[in-house]
């Protein structure tokens, strides 16, 4: 489905990823895992069209799209959600999760002043399936509020509800359960499992390993940048580079 | 029990925006009947005026999150553009104002398209020349628009029908001014609305949504260039006689002032910052020049003391007391 190869990304001299290929298959859970600094945002980046590639392809479905501009990944059925919120703080809670279905709604701005017919009655209809998403992500409680009056974890969900709202093919989740509590964690977790079930192929960049070791059927290893390893969890737990370079003491006596 | 309570009960803005518009339509309707004599009249257009264009203003800078320092070249290009091929070349009023409404919308479209892909508030910057152009391209071009002593321009006529005296204009504008309300609020609520408030808040996040930033942005300051230049061009047919300073960047920022201070993203802010601001020139006629003062004392100490504008902050003290 996603195929990335030799990309590379430079700020000034340095280089945040270098050269990095990998594959990811459809319906599965990837996961990319490297200590801080290892470029797995810059790489979530790259490929979600915010950053453009110093070289390398990325190919989605065959087709290249190294280079394009974020909205145009959206078109193409990748959706994501970031490590430090992006919440749209003029909108309501349950309007953030509407955002997300922007493109299967009727955007014109004539048709909008007009309430051009079919228009607001979609709207509406849109609101029930977002307070619904919202219930499904675990988030529920708050359909009625402000992205200003939730509490971390809850907006953590909602940014998966709006990422859910575009109906993607290819999810990136930068860090789910970052700052999250442990029962948070877990519940995360579950809701990972369940969205692959749903059909959604799933890259994820996350600390907590516990997490990552659950959920994936594979894993990519960065390290200043460059792929160390690759593999299933159980591959990747005991590579001795992987070990050495990041996972410690603590994963190879698990 | 005056605590920062969360709104969680707030309705969406869907429902509650029929009525109170409604009842505001009526209240407008009956306006021309009640003033007293034609100044006030022309007091209760001038706002309307100001009202509207406030309120296309505002969906771009409020809403959107571009600002424009140069509306008021927009305004005054629709009133020369209408003048000119009304008087000049002797087209119907109604021909003229949607001639010269296109081709400002064109011009905006393509500035906006160029200006919008670079990053940062180059708009204002655009926009800001534009204004300085405008002014100096009305001042000079003396044939056509006859200079800095300007021009007269024609009754305004719709199938035959001419809009004469201070009631029947007053109605006009009235009717323009409950149609931008109707008409804003609708955007703002609605899929385009959503991603342009979406752009303010996060850019990023948009458009990994699929909203076309550079799209919509160009597409809102054409709208709110269309609708200003419009009420320029009616504004030249009601008062039958311009000037170049009506283009001029004071003016401009009257505009934008008018939004900040009413509230930025909110359509019934823009209105109250309109009154205010228009009405502020008539109670202190008595001390001439003294609005500049005044005005600018306004901006700072919105910005200082109610960084929100005056409707919101009012709003959530009301509520805070019914508690």
């Amino acid at each position: 489905m996603l195929k990335v190869e030799n990309l590379t990304k430079r700020f000034g001299g340095v280089a945040a990823v270098s050269e990095v290929s990998f594959a990811v298959g459809e319906g599965a859970v990837h996961a990319v895992i490297g200590p801080n600094g290892a470029g797995k945002t810059t790489l979530f980046n790259l490929i979600t069209g915010i950053y453009r590639p110093t070289a390398g392809s990325i190919t989605l479905d065959g087709a290249e799209v190294a280079g394009l501009p974020p909205e145009a990944l959206a078109r193409r059925g990748v959706s994501r959600t970031f490590q430090n919120l992006q919440l749209a703080t003029g909108l309501s809670a349950i309007e953030n999760v509407m955002l997300g279905a922007h493109l299967k709604l009727n955007s014109g701005l004539l048709a909008a002043m007009t309430r051009w017919p079919g228009l607001t009655a979609r709207d509406r209809r849109l609101r029930e399936e977002a307070a619904e998403l919202m219930a499904f992500v675990g988030c529920g409680a708050y359909v009625g509020a402000q992205t200003r009056e939730m509490p971390y974890g809850a907006l953590k969900r909602l940014e998966i509800a709006r990422a859910i709202a575009a109906e993607p093919k290819l999810l990136f989740l930068d860090e789910p359960a970052a700052g999250l509590n442990p029962t948070e964690t877990r519940e995360i977790d579950d809701l990972i499992v369940e969205l692959a079930g749903r059909g959604i192929t799933i890259v994820l960049v996350e600390h907590d390993m516990k997490l990552v070791m659950n959920v994936s059927d594979h894993i990519l290893v960065l390290d200043y940048g460059r792929k160390l390893a690759e593999g299933t969890p159980e591959e990747v737990r005991r590579d001795p580079k992987v070990i050495a370079a990041y996972l410690g003491a603590e994963a190879s006596g698990a | 029990m005056t605590t920062a309570e969360p709104l969680t009960q707030q309705p969406s803005r869907g429902r509650s925006r029929t009525a109170p518009l409604l009842v505001f339509a009526l209240a407008l309707a009956a306006l021309p009947l009640v003033l007293p004599n034609a100044y006030y009249a022309d007091v209760a257009i001038r706002v309307a005026i100001n009202a509207t264009v406030a309120i296309a203003l505002n969906l771009l800078i409020g809403y959107t999150g571009q600002i424009s320092l140069g509306h008021a070249a927009f305004f005054g290009l629709g009133a020369y553009g209408s003048a000119i091929l009304a008087s000049r070349f002797d087209w119907p009023p109604a021909a003229a104002l949607a001639a010269s409404a296109a081709m400002i919308g064109g011009f905006a479209y393509g500035l906006a398209r160029v200006i919008l892909r670079l990053e940062g508030h180059y708009l204002a910057m655009a926009t800001l020349g534009v204004g300085v152009i405008a002014t100096i391209a009305l001042t000079n071009e003396t044939g056509l628009t006859g200079g800095p002593d300007g021009m007269s321009s024609p009754d305004f006529t719709l199938f035959g029908f001419t809009v004469s005296g201070e009631r029947q204009w007053c109605w006009l504008f009235m009717a323009i001014l409950v149609a931008a309300l109707w008409l804003a609020a609708n955007l703002v609520d609605s899929p385009a609305g959503r991603a342009l408030r979406a752009l303010r808040g996060s850019e990023t996040a948009a458009r990994t949504l699929g909203v076309d930033a550079a799209s919509f942005k160009a597409r809102v300051f054409t709208l709110s260039a269309i609708a200003t230049a419009a009420m320029g061009s009616l504004y030249a047919h009601y008062v039958g006689f311009i000037t170049p300073s009506l283009a001029a960047f004071p003016k401009s920022i009257e505009l934008v002032t008018m939004v900040v201070v009413g509230s930025m993203a909110s359509i019934w802010g823009s209105l109250v910052g309109a009154a205010l601001l228009s009405l502020l020139p008539e109670l202190l006629a008595r001390y001439e020049g003294s609005e500049t003062i005044v005005f600018g004392l306004i901006l700072l100490a919105t910005m200082i003391l109610l960084p929100r504008g005056i409707v919101p902050t009012l709003a959530a003290s009301i509520a805070r007391r019914r508690r």
